[in-house]
């Protein structure tokens, strides 16, 4: 019972969706004033969601069944990334040992269900969307390991989230160490690419490949995939502040924390331009890796 | 009225097709979207695949290569999918209506739910046909 309702309420579905697309909002809302706009006001992204689930679906005679499981594929185990994630802050001794290495996984299968998706509708713009995902999931996964090795070492070895926190209580948040800093800007980085936002929206980029990846999907599968997103915005910036600013977690300080590293991808995302796939992947490959592999060193050394 | 039309009147997600325009409307369009008329408050967006659209923009003069390809695209929109007819070229074929390459106007290849007049319309007379339409789908289309 108690699974279910942190699954379906607490820390999983219902809060997580919420929680993901007022961040959303807040996104579009920082960005429209960044350009001197006004914006949508802050229920726009609810609306968007409820209107897809009243339009028509249309499925492409292609491998039918591909083609409508790989959202909630993708769905389902970003919501348990959630949970989990959710759980070890609530309450960091109730976390499973090696939690973190579970979470690295279903963090990818966004990224993994949208290849699936993009390649079984048979669309030509869909499947040049999905080799670059490909690609960039590639490019990022390893700089984004790395600092997460960096995280580890530094956290004396422990792979659970629960102890990652509990040794930042007791000895201060990584973010203020020389290796911690270097791993938080790499895994910055890898995140901005996880959440396809700028200037590593290569997949979905709308003035070369119309939506890229999504270009097929319509109605209730496209909405899936604006939760995807959201409960990506939810999941990926409550990670960083686990593994690097876990010093204070109390709600008010959560809360400011969340939004910091919201507006930090919004800002980000609205003063650079798109790469093309070969400088991101040049862009991540190189200097985000060496970062991350410095701050693996300095932990390393103890630093 | 349904949540459903609420929900279809609070969030119009638009793509736009240039059948042969000169431009000059196709820029009006844009222009909504700038600072001044930003019309992202009332949740218009602008986005790339005809299978997310709420409305299909229409600029320009039909001729015979398009026609086919405009069919096409309708077809393609999920339903309810409203199309609007921006600018004199497509709601009577202005100066080409005696060309032998633009047969027929838009209303008789594709149900019109909305015209925009003008030779380009402001940007204040499409939001205004944006403000008619929501009217529109509220008294039940």
């Amino acid at each position: 019972m108690k699974i279910i309702f942190n699954y379906l309420i607490f820390p999983g579905l219902f809060t997580a969706v919420c929680v993901g697309l007022l961040a959303g909002w807040f996104d579009r809302k920082i960005s429209a004033r960044l350009q001197w706009r006004v914006g949508p006001p802050w229920y726009q992204n609810f609306i968007d969601i409820v209107k897809l689930f009243g339009k028509e679906t249309i499925i492409p005679r292609s491998s039918r069944w591909t083609f409508i499981l790989a959202p909630y594929l993708g769905f389902l185990s970003i919501v348990l990334a959630a949970v989990i994630l959710g759980k070890a802050m609530l309450s960091p001794l109730e976390s499973f040992y090696g939690d973190i290495i579970v979470i690295l996984y279903l963090l990818t299968m966004p990224a993994i269900s949208m290849i699936i998706g993009a390649s079984s509708s048979r669309n030509p713009l869909a499947s040049v969307g999905a080799s670059r995902e490909m690609k960039l999931v590639l490019g990022y996964e390893l700089p984004f390991v790395l600092s997460l090795i960096a995280v580890i070492i530094k956290c004396q070895g422990s792979i659970q989230l629960g102890s990652i926190i509990n040794y930042q209580i007791s000895f201060g948040s990584n973010i203020f160490s020389f290796s911690g800093i270097l791993a938080f800007i790499a895994a910055f980085f890898a995140m901005q690419a996880k959440l396809g936002l700028a200037p590593f929206d290569i997949s979905e980029a709308e003035q070369e490949i119309m939506a890229g990846t999504l270009i097929e999907y319509s109605g209730l599968l496209l909405a899936v995939y604006k939760l995807i997103k959201a409960v990506m915005l939810y999941a990926m910036p409550l990670l960083l502040i686990c593994l690097f600013m876990g010093k204070d977690l109390g709600w008010v300080l959560l809360i400011l924390k969340y939004i910091g590293i919201v507006l930090l991808i919004v800002l980000v995302k609205n003063t650079n331009p798109r790469m093309r796939i070969d400088q991101a992947l040049r862009f991540f490959w190189g200097p985000v890796t060496i970062v991350a592999a410095l701050s693996v060193i300095l932990a390393a050394v103890g630093l | 009225m349904s949540i459903k039309t609420k929900a279809l009147t609070k969030s119009i997600w638009v793509f736009h097709v240039s059948c042969g325009s000169c431009n000059n409307c196709d820029i009006e369009i844009l222009d909504c979207f700038t600072p001044r008329h930003d019309i992202e408050r009332f949740g218009v967006q602008l986005i790339g695949s005809v299978r997310h659209a709420d409305a299909i923009l229409i600029t320009g003069a039909m001729n015979r290569k398009s026609v086919p390809r405009m069919k096409k695209i309708y077809e393609q929109a999920p339903k309810p999918c409203v199309v609007v007819a921006v600018g004199q070229c497509a709601l009577s074929r202005h100066m080409f209506r005696y060309s032998y390459n633009v047969r027929e106007p838009l209303d008789e290849i594709l149900p019109v739910d909305l015209y925009i007049p003008g030779c380009p319309p402001k940007p204040e007379a499409i939001i205004s046909g944006i403000v008619k339409l929501v009217e529109k789908l509220n008294k039940g289309k």
